[in-house]
Order: C-alpha cells, then sequence, then structure tokens
C-alpha cells in the first residue's frame, strides 16, 4: 500500500453542504480537494464513479475491555476496532472504567497500553468515575491537562458501586464544569432499581425479562430530569450516554428548549432493535439483549429516536459496544443481576442509521454525516482534525455506498460473539472502501490491517461548541444580593434546647445505610445567662410577641 | 344538633328556630384548609399562630376545618407527637380539625408506628420530605420503602418536594458569596429544584403504585410536572397554597428586610410573577385539585434569628384567613372557574381525597352543619392591621378581594357574623378519617390486580458458563481511597456475592499454563452443544 491516494470523482459530503471533487490523500492527511488535481505520478487511484464520499464515523461509547467479576469482553481492541472499520467507523472513544478503589490514572494507563498495542483504528478515551475519593481532583487535573483526556462519565445508578448521590454529582460538576471538561452521565435512578430487583427475585422472575422489568424506562426520565436539574445549576453541559427510551428522549428535547446545555447520544441497539426480546424464550438469545439502561419493550421506541436524532434534539450516536459471549451471559442464567451487561453495535452503527434514518427520508446525507461523526468530533472537541473532509484534516475517509443491501448476521459479523442483536435484519447503505490515516483498511469486504496501528488522539478540555456559552452564561448569570440596612429590630431568643438532637440510636438506624451524624450547629452554644430569672415559672412554649423591645420600637420593622 | 337537618323550600322547622335571610348570597360547604401547621417547633420555636389564633383566623375568612401537619422532633416517636398535637388542638382549637403526621426519617418502628395511628387513631395521609438535607430528608430508597407501607395500609402519601442535596450546595455557594438576606433562599431554592423533586417523587409513587400528594406546589415548573405526569396516568393530587396563588416573590428582594424575611417559606413563592395566573388556570382546569394555605407564621423577632443567615430564618407564610378569598379573587372573578368549582378546590376535593366526604365538604342532609354565606359582593382589602393574626406582616398587604364570607356557622352555631368572631377555644372536635378514600384507592385497587408480572417460563439453560474468578467484584476496596468526601456517609459493604463460594475444584490442571484473561468462544462444549443456544 502507498501511502498517497487519490479518490476520484466522489461527492464529499459534509455536515453543511456537499460538491463534486477529487481528494488527495498523504501522509495519513488530506492534502488537497479540487478538481483536476496536481498529484505525483504513481500515486494509487480509486474511482468512486459519483459516490459519497464521507468522514469517517466516530463511535462515542465503546467498552472494549470492561471487566465484570474478573473476566472481559470478547471483543478486545484488536476485535473491536476490525469490526468499527468494517463498518465505516474510523475512530472509537473508549470508556475507561477503573474499579471502585483503584486510581483513575492507573487505570487510564491500563487502558492505553491495551489500545495502543491491539488498536487499528484512531481512538480516544473516556474515564469513567466510579467513585469520588480523596485525591482525585489532582489525577483529574493530570488526566485533563497531561494524558489528553477531556470527558467522564458518572453514573446515577448501580447502588453501592459506581453510584454517586446528588450532593456528590454536583461537586462532581463544579469540578469538572472548572477543568472545562464534557460530563457524561448513565442516567438510571439506582436506588429504586435496586428496590426492583429486590421485589422482581423475590417474586421468582429471574430471566432476562427481569433485567427490562427492573429497569422501566420512567427510571431512565426520571435521572436524566434530575442530572439536567443538577447541571443548569451549575450552568454546565451535560451530556446523557445511551438514551435508550422514548420518554428519556423526550426530557432531553424539552430541557433543550429551555435553554440548558444538553446532549443526548442514542445508540445503535435503541436505534435499531426493541426490548421485546427480552421475552424470547431462548435464554440465550433473550440474555444477549441485556444492557443498561434497558432496550425499551415498546416496539415504537426506535421510530422516536431516529426522529428526534433527525431533528437535531439528539446529536450524537454511539453504540455502547461492549458485547459478551453466551458462556459469559450465563453467568445471570438463575440470576438476572448477575447477567453481564453489553449489546453489540459498533460495526453495524452507520449501516443502522442510514437505513432507520436516511432511507426513510427523516434525514438528509449532511445529517447523517453530522450525527455518526461531525457532532462528536464537536463536542469532544476532534474538529476540525476529525469529522470532517476538508485539507488538513486527517485522512479518514469513507466511500459508501447507498443502494447496498446487507443482512446483518451472526455468521458474518466481525465480532467475536456468537449472538447478533441485530440478527437477520435487511439494511440498506454500507461502506464500500474505508481509509484510516491514508490507508485503504476496508475494500470488497475485505480487512488490511495491522494490530497496533491506531493511534491515542489526545483531546484538549474547553471545547468551543459547549463552553463558549457557557463562559457568555457565567458573566451574565452572577447573583447579586440585596444592600439593604442592618435589621436592628429585636430577635427572638432561640432556646439553648438543639433541634439537631441525636435520637436514641435504634429508632435511627435505617436499614439501608447509616446515617451520617448530623450537622454540628454553630449557633449552639454552651453559654448561657446564669441564674434563675424571674419569669422561670412560665412555661416558654407559644410565641411571644414583642410589642415594645427594650430600647424602643426600630422603624425598620413597620411598613413602609 | 351540628348536622344538616333539611334541605329544601318551605321547610317545617321547629319553633324558635333562629333565622337567617340571606338574601340571595351563596350558601357554601364550610372550607377546609388541608394544609396548616400551627404547632410545628422551629428551632425551638412555636409558630406566633397556635391553635387558638389559627383556628380563629380561618374561621374568619370562611375555613370550618383544618388538616394540621404534626412534625415529630428528630428521636420522638409519631405516637408521642400526635399525642402532643391532639393535646393543644383539644383546648386550643375553635373549629373542627384533622391531622397530618410527618414522616422525618425511617426509623425501625416506623411501620408499626404508622400502623397504629392509622388503625387507631384515625390518620390516613403522611408527610416525607425531600429536602432539609441531614434532618428530615428522604432518600429515595426510603421513600419507596415507605411508599409501599403506606400503599399497605390504604393512606395518602403526601410529600414536599425539593432536591435537598442540591438545594444545600446552593446555599454554600450563596453563602460563600456574601448573600445573606432573604434573596439568598429563593436563590438557593430556584423552581427547577422543586420540579425535579415532583418529577421524582412522581416516578418513585408510580413504581411503588401509590397514590401521591404533593403539597405546597409553588412554581409553573413543578406545577407543569404534575399536570403531565397526570396526562400519563399517574394518580397524583397537586396543593397551590394561598402564598403561591396570590403573592409575589419579587417582594425577597425587598430593601426592608423584615418584610422580605416574611414571604420566607419552602418551596419559595416564585419571582417569576406570571406564576400566579398560571397556577390558578391549573387549579381551574382541575390539573391542580386543592388549595391550602401552609399557614406557619413566625414573628418579625423570630424570623430575625437569621438576620445574617438566610438559612436560619424560620420558614412559614400566612394564609389560613385570606384562602378563600383569594381563591375566589384569582380564580372566580376573571371568569377562570365557576362558584360550583370554587367550593371543589376550596373544600369537596380535599374531603374527598382525605376520606371525609360527605361528612364535611358539601352541603346536604346527613353532613356537618359547617356553612359559610359568601357575599360576592362585598369587598375587603387584606391588611395587618385588620387581620386575626399574630404576626405584623400579612404577606397579601394590601390585596383587595372581592368576595368575602358574611357569615360562617360552624358544627350549627353562627361563628363568624358582621365581622365578629363569636368562638370557644377548645370547641373544635378532632375528626378521625378512615383509610383506602374511595376517590384515590378505586383506581389504585384495580391497577394492583392489574400490574401482576410474570416471568417466561422457558427451559433450562444448560450451555456453557464462563468461570468466575474469585477475585470479582464483591471485593473491598481500601477504605483511604473509597471514602467520598462530599457525601459524608459510610457505604454500606456491597451486596453479598451469593454465587461466590469457597469451593473449589482443586489440583493443577493440564492448561494452567495458559493465561485465562480473554474471552474464550467454546465451540463445541463437551457433552456436546445444546439446541437451546444455537440461533432459532
Amino acid at each position: 500500500q502507498s501511502d498517497r491516494l487519490l479518490i476520484k470523482g466522489g461527492r464529499i459530503i459534509n455536515d453543511d453542504h456537499s460538491f463534486y471533487a477529487d481528494i488527495y490523500l498523504e501522509d495519513g492527511l488530506i492534502k488537497q480537494i479540487g478538481e483536476n488535481l496536481i498529484v505525483p505520478g504513481g500515486v494509487k487511484t480509486i474511482e468512486a464513479n459519483g459516490r459519497m464520499v464521507i468522514p469517517g464515523g466516530i463511535d462515542v461509547n465503546t467498552y472494549l475491555q470492561k471487566p465484570y467479576q474478573g473476566m472481559t469482553t470478547v471483543d478486545d481492541f484488536y476485535q473491536g476496532t476490525k469490526a468499527a472499520l468494517a463498518g465505516g467507523t474510523t475512530m472509537i472513544i473508549d470508556h475507561v472504567l477503573p474499579e471502585p478503589g483503584s486510581s483513575l490514572l492507573t487505570s487510564f494507563e491500563k487502558w492505553h497500553e491495551a489500545a495502543d498495542t491491539k488498536s487499528c483504528c484512531d481512538y480516544s478515551l473516556h474515564v469513567d468515575i466510579t467513585s469520588w475519593y480523596d485525591g482525585i481532583r489532582e489525577e483529574l487535573e493530570v488526566l485533563v491537562q497531561d494524558k489528553g483526556v477531556n470527558s467522564f462519565q458518572v453514573y446515577m445508578a448501580y447502588k453501592d458501586l459506581y453510584q454517586m448521590s446528588d450532593s456528590q454529582l454536583y461537586e462532581a460538576f463544579t469540578f469538572l464544569k472548572s477543568l472545562g471538561a464534557v460530563i457524561l452521565v448513565h442516567a438510571e435512578n439506582g436506588d429504586l432499581i435496586a428496590q426492583e430487583q429486590k421485589r422482581i427475585l423475590e417474586m421468582g422472575i429471574t430471566g432476562p425479562e427481569g433485567h427490562a422489568l427492573s429497569r422501566p424506562e420512567e427510571l431512565e426520565a426520571e435521572a436524566v430530569f434530575r442530572a439536567i436539574t443538577i447541571a443548569s445549576r451549575i450552568n454546565c453541559p451535560v451530556y446523557i450516554t445511551k438514551v435508550m427510551s422514548k420518554s428519556a428522549a423526550d426530557i432531553i428535547a424539552l430541557a433543550r428548549k429551555k435553554g440548558p446545555l444538553v446532549f443526548g447520544e442514542p445508540i445503535t441497539a435503541s436505534l435499531g432493535t426493541d426490548g421485546t426480546h427480552y421475552w424470547s424464550k431462548n435464554w440465550a438469545k433473550a440474555a444477549a439483549f441485556v444492557t443498561s439502561p434497558p432496550l425499551s419493550p415498546d416496539p415504537t421506541t426506535p421510530d422516536h429516536l431516529n426522529s428526534l436524532l433527525a431533528c437535531g434534539d439528539l446529536q450524537v450516536t454511539g453504540s455502547g459496544h461492549c458485547p459478551y459471549s453466551t458462556a459469559q451471559k450465563a453467568i445471570g442464567k438463575d440470576n438476572f443481576t448477575m447477567i453481564p451487561e453489553g449489546v453489540n453495535g459498533i460495526e453495524e452503527r452507520m449501516t443502522v442509521v442510514w437505513d432507520k434514518a436516511v432511507a426513510t427520508g427523516k434525514m438528509d446525507e449532511s445529517q447523517f454525516v453530522a450525527v455518526t461523526s461531525t457532532n462528536a468530533a464537536k463536542i469532544f472537541n476532534l474538529y476540525p482534525r476529525k469529522g470532517r473532509i476538508a485539507v488538513g484534516s486527517d485522512a479518514d475517509v469513507v466511500i459508501w455506498d447507498p443502494d447496498k443491501v446487507k443482512t446483518i448476521t451472526a455468521k458474518s459479523h466481525k465480532s467475536a460473539v456468537e449472538y447478533n442483536i441485530f440478527e437477520g435484519m435487511e439494511c440498506h447503505g454500507a461502506p464500500l472502501v474505508v481509509i484510516s490515516q491514508g490507508k485503504i483498511v476496508y475494500e470488497d469486504g475485505n480487512l488490511h490491517v495491522n494490530k497496533g496501528m491506531g493511534r491515542f488522539i489526545p483531546r484538549k478540555p474547553f471545547p468551543e461548541y459547549l463552553y463558549q456559552r457557557i463562559k457568555i452564561r457565567n458573566k451574565v448569570g452572577g447573583l447579586q444580593g440585596v444592600s439593604r440596612g442592618m435589621y436592628d429590630g429585636p430577635v427572638y431568643e432561640v432556646p439553648a434546647t438543639p433541634k439537631y438532637a441525636t435520637p436514641a440510636p435504634s429508632t435511627k438506624s435505617s436499614p439501608a445505610k447509616n446515617q451520617p451524624p448530623p450537622i454540628r450547629n454553630l449557633h449552639q452554644s454552651n453559654f448561657s445567662l446564669s441564674g434563675a430569672q424571674i419569669d422561670d415559672n412560665n412555661p416558654r412554649r407559644t410565641g411571644h410577641r414583642i410589642v415594645a423591645p427594650p430600647g424602643g420600637r426600630s422603624n425598620i420593622t413597620s411598613l413602609g | 344538633d351540628v348536622i344538616c337537618r333539611q334541605i329544601g323550600e318551605k321547610l317545617l322547622v321547629p319553633d324558635g328556630t333562629r333565622t337567617i335571610d340571606a338574601y340571595g348570597q351563596l350558601v357554601l360547604p364550610g372550607g377546609i384548609d388541608v394544609h396548616t401547621r400551627l404547632q410545628t417547633p422551629t428551632m425551638g420555636m412555636a409558630p406566633a399562630d397556635g391553635f387558638l389564633q389559627g383556628t380563629k383566623a380561618a374561621l374568619a375568612g370562611g375555613t370550618t376545618m383544618i388538616i394540621d401537619h404534626v412534625c415529630p422532633e428528630p428521636g420522638t416517636g409519631l405516637l408521642v407527637a400526635y399525642e402532643q398535637w391532639r393535646g393543644s388542638a383539644e383546648s386550643q382549637a375553635c373549629c373542627d380539625y384533622s391531622l397530618h403526621m410527618d414522616v422525618p426519617r425511617w426509623h425501625e418502628s416506623l411501620k408499626e408506628e404508622m400502623e397504629a395511628l392509622v388503625k387507631d387513631k384515625g390518620v390516613n395521609s403522611f408527610l416525607v420530605f425531600m429536602a432539609y438535607k441531614d434532618r428530615l430528608q428522604c432518600s429515595d430508597t426510603q421513600m419507596y420503602e415507605i411508599f409501599c407501607i403506606i400503599r399497605e395500609l390504604g393512606a395518602i402519601a403526601q410529600v414536599h418536594a425539593e432536591n435537598g442535596d442540591i438545594i444545600e450546595e446552593e446555599q454554600k455557594r450563596l453563602l460563600e458569596l456574601g448573600i445573606t438576606g432573604p434573596e439568598g433562599h429563593v436563590l438557593s431554592r430556584p423552581e427547577e429544584v422543586e420540579a425535579e423533586a415532583v418529577y421524582r417523587a412522581i416516578t418513585i409513587a408510580r413504581q411503588a403504585n401509590c397514590p401521591l400528594y404533593v403539597t405546597k406546589v409553588m412554581s409553573r415548573g413543578a406545577a407543569d410536572v404534575l399536570a403531565q405526569m397526570k396526562r400519563k396516568g399517574a394518580v397524583v393530587f397537586g396543593e397551590p397554597i394561598t402564598a403561591s396563588l396570590g403573592a409575589d416573590g419579587s417582594h425577597y428582594w425587598s430593601k426592608n428586610w423584615a418584610k422580605a424575611a416574611a414571604f420566607v417559606t419552602s418551596p419559595p413563592i416564585s419571582p417569576d410573577p406570571s406564576t400566579s395566573d398560571h397556577l390558578s388556570s391549573l387549579l381551574s382546569c382541575g390539573d391542580l385539585q386543592v388549595s391550602g394555605s401552609a399557614h406557619c407564621t413566625f414573628s418579625t423577632a423570630q424570623k430575625a434569628v437569621g438576620k445574617d443567615n438566610f438559612t436560619l430564618i424560620p420558614e412559614g407564610t400566612n394564609g389560613v384567613e385570606e384562602r378563600m378569598a383569594v381563591v375566589w379573587e384569582k380564580c372566580v372573578v376573571p371568569g377562570k372557574m365557576d362558584e360550583n368549582d370554587f367550593v371543589a378546590v376550596t373544600s369537596t376535593n380535599a374531603a374527598k381525597i382525605f376520606n371525609c366526604y360527605p361528612r364535611k365538604g358539601r352541603v346536604a342532609v346527613g353532613s356537618d352543619a359547617d356553612l359559610v354565606l359568601w357575599n360576592p359582593k362585598a369587598t375587603k382589602i387584606i391588611s395587618a392591621k385588620t387581620h386575626n393574626l399574630n404576626v405584623e406582616y400579612n404577606i397579601f398587604e394590601g390585596t383587595e378581594c372581592h368576595g368575602v364570607p358574611s357569615m360562617v356557622i360552624s358544627q350549627g352555631r353562627v361563628v363568624v357574623e358582621d365581622g365578629n368572631l363569636l368562638v370557644t377555644p377548645g370547641s373544635g372536635r378532632f375528626i378521625p378519617r378512615k383509610t383506602f378514600p374511595d376517590f384515590v384507592y378505586k383506581r389504585i385497587k384495580a391497577r394492583n390486580r392489574l400490574a401482576e408480572i410474570h416471568g417466561v417460563p422457558r427451559g433450562l439453560y444448560d450451555g456453557p458458563v464462563q468461570e468466575v474468578l474469585a477475585s470479582a467484584r464483591a471485593v473491598a476496596p481500601t477504605p483511604a481511597s473509597r471514602m467520598a468526601p462530599g457525601a459524608g456517609k459510610a457505604q454500606p459493604p456491597p451486596i453479598r456475592n451469593l454465587h461466590q463460594s469457597g469451593f473449589s475444584l482443586s489440583g493443577s490442571q493440564a492448561d494452567d499454563h495458559i493465561a485465562r484473561r480473554t474471552a474464550q468462544k467454546i465451540m463445541a462444549p463437551p457433552g456436546g452443544r445444546s439446541n437451546i443456544t444455537s440461533l432459532s
């Protein structure tokens, strides 16, 4: 393979407009765009014959190394990125998931190393904050400033494991905003899920349908609502990963109309299939669909989400690719809460979006480029290096054939899992040629990749696409108190009986968690006016109306 | 005999009956104020209006029954607090009353106490708090559990809906910014925080299939969420209060500290001036059902405890006396609702929800003789100079109301006539309320029957199962790294993994030298491939 490529006669599609031109690629970059380009001799030429040439896809949500009970997903960085390239995705952003208790930096290095040696396409990393511990601030600063990470995910679900309380979310959001990071949220109400899981297991329901029953879409919508509320208090952008249900998507759409900076990411699974399969008689098939938030059992969901994606209420598509083999899923064969969570979708993402949204006339080709690539590049600060066909951008280019029809099946997919949740789906639109870093990696159904050829793409903080508005809102949103004269009227003397009396421990212990000690009342004091008082015999219960305070009545208390 | 005996024209009555000529004025069932706090202490201070003063004011405004909130101090049992409230109301209340019970926090004997209250004490409504962190606030899990108990008992779950976690952070931030006046109160409790909690409360109640009643709907956002969820089928009721219907939240920015402080209540009165109009519209169309007052007054001297720190200002506004007149003025006078709707939102709906219908809330033979003669032609200007309260400020000061009660009859006796109060302290009776009000529970019962879920009967999975390494996720992390600084609460140990076992196949295995990290795709399991794993 040569490092120089000429794509002739293609129709270039960017998120804003499309035009016919030739593209000349050299050294992994796009060098020239135009007609009748002057290129060196001996350059390999690809005839596009008027087909669409689009920026390579960016998959913003993959878990190619997610650990679960000591095992990892069946698709590692090698297998997973091969599948990505075969589907027209030339960059992934993978989630680093530290085990609670291990440090973010160590985990980041572990993922970085694994991806560096195995990944076949460019990649970047999100870091998931699985617990909010002392010293995390310093680590986050290092990650943002030196390691090229600008996005962090927090969890509102997985009680007692990853879940953060509202106070912790507030604190984390505030700090991440000061770093200029993108805040990703896994939005589900973990408290209620834990309750529902208990209830459903008690009823004797142990199969994968219990997964969907214990995580109804209301709980997803509730958490989305809460995440947006917290973010809008802090005036920070918030990005909801895995939008799986109609109600959650509607909450995002509604909130955007009121002003908060919210972004939503439906995934391949929620766009392409539904949750009715949880009730399949075939356990292994039902288990293959287990992911969180679950696929909605409402079959109209994919259509609705595609419509919102087309109109811009949702902005980005991911895959949430995190497949486990049937043997791994079978860990939960007697208890749905033990089934490792994750579905496939990295390879199918572009084609599913095309088939469900473009082929049905919901969105045009430019919008397709926006939701599969450009918006992601803008939000995560990769633009215009990625997400655009322009001189100087990376040579990640896909020649797309809208007429190609392909049936998705586990027999031909690149992933290592036995089940494909899109099995049997006939899709219009598929990549013909995929070029990554200026090299042809996929052509005529054949992959030409080397393990480890993918580069880590560092990302800078404060992406303009998000933070320009935030900065202005910060300036105009300043709070000011009222300057008023000191209140000099009478002040009721608070009896020294503390409101924060510690009740007897037996009545106080909650079944779920130990309550923290109440806040110390700083106004409480041991100081008291000693000696018996003249009114000691009067009970001090009801309110005193002080009509004529000593020193005379001040006019500040009278009505103006 | 305190009961309406006959209704009709040309009635036959015994001699010596006093005749009141209504001259075409309206005769309404007496108002029911579903939300008062006449005895809830804050920082050891009792409210300025106790049961005596509060019920006097209620009667003067045309309200003949109140439902007061019992708020146990942390550490006191619910029953003890209930008896305290009964005790003081017994000797002081001038009108009939009933009691709601606040559930300050989860404790072990809670269920028994709630059961006792419901069975023997005539309480059928319980309030949980989503705000007041570390004092009264319940977590989502606790709310779910309490709601489940309430549903089993057939009571009404009430909720004070505000996100306490966010409020606390905002309070900290504002105090750091140097904002200490009453405006900090409203800035730290923006309406999104109320709307968020309403949404969450309804979500939890739906999961628990428990009817929910949101007290003090103060903002557009909260009311809209409630209306929207009703449309989706939730059994939920909303209670705007006199203050949110008639007062203006911009007074928090008043230069007069004492005046600004008088408006402090939670959730705060919205600074958006279109709020009261919006809420009265929703009340008129039935999206909100009940009007309360949340009457809980503190004198200026008491409010001044928080003169240097808005978080210490005792919360509560007046409204028990003004409620009927304000609802009339905001809803009936502009033509949003008719007189019948007025009766519904001031009296009947409350009686239905809290199960004292048709004894209260209706003018009918056999109902209690609680009546109001309403004069829609008279005009009154609300002022602290003329109100029947102990506080110096009236938050509705200067509001002109077209429509006043000209006579109030409670328990068959005339208690208000020509502006004069003729009351006897302690004449009010406790009205016990039964469980499972039809108005609320008929739907819940039907849904309970429908909500049964079934698993899928399927053959046992007999394919290969990945062996889980014994390390696993139940590993206890080192305490130092795990401590969350913000939460300040100790995390309970993770759920025990019941699948983990000490049993292992001992001895070295043939494949010990092969690393066991990556996934194994088992193509031909021993014993042959079972058809349950293959694609159908």
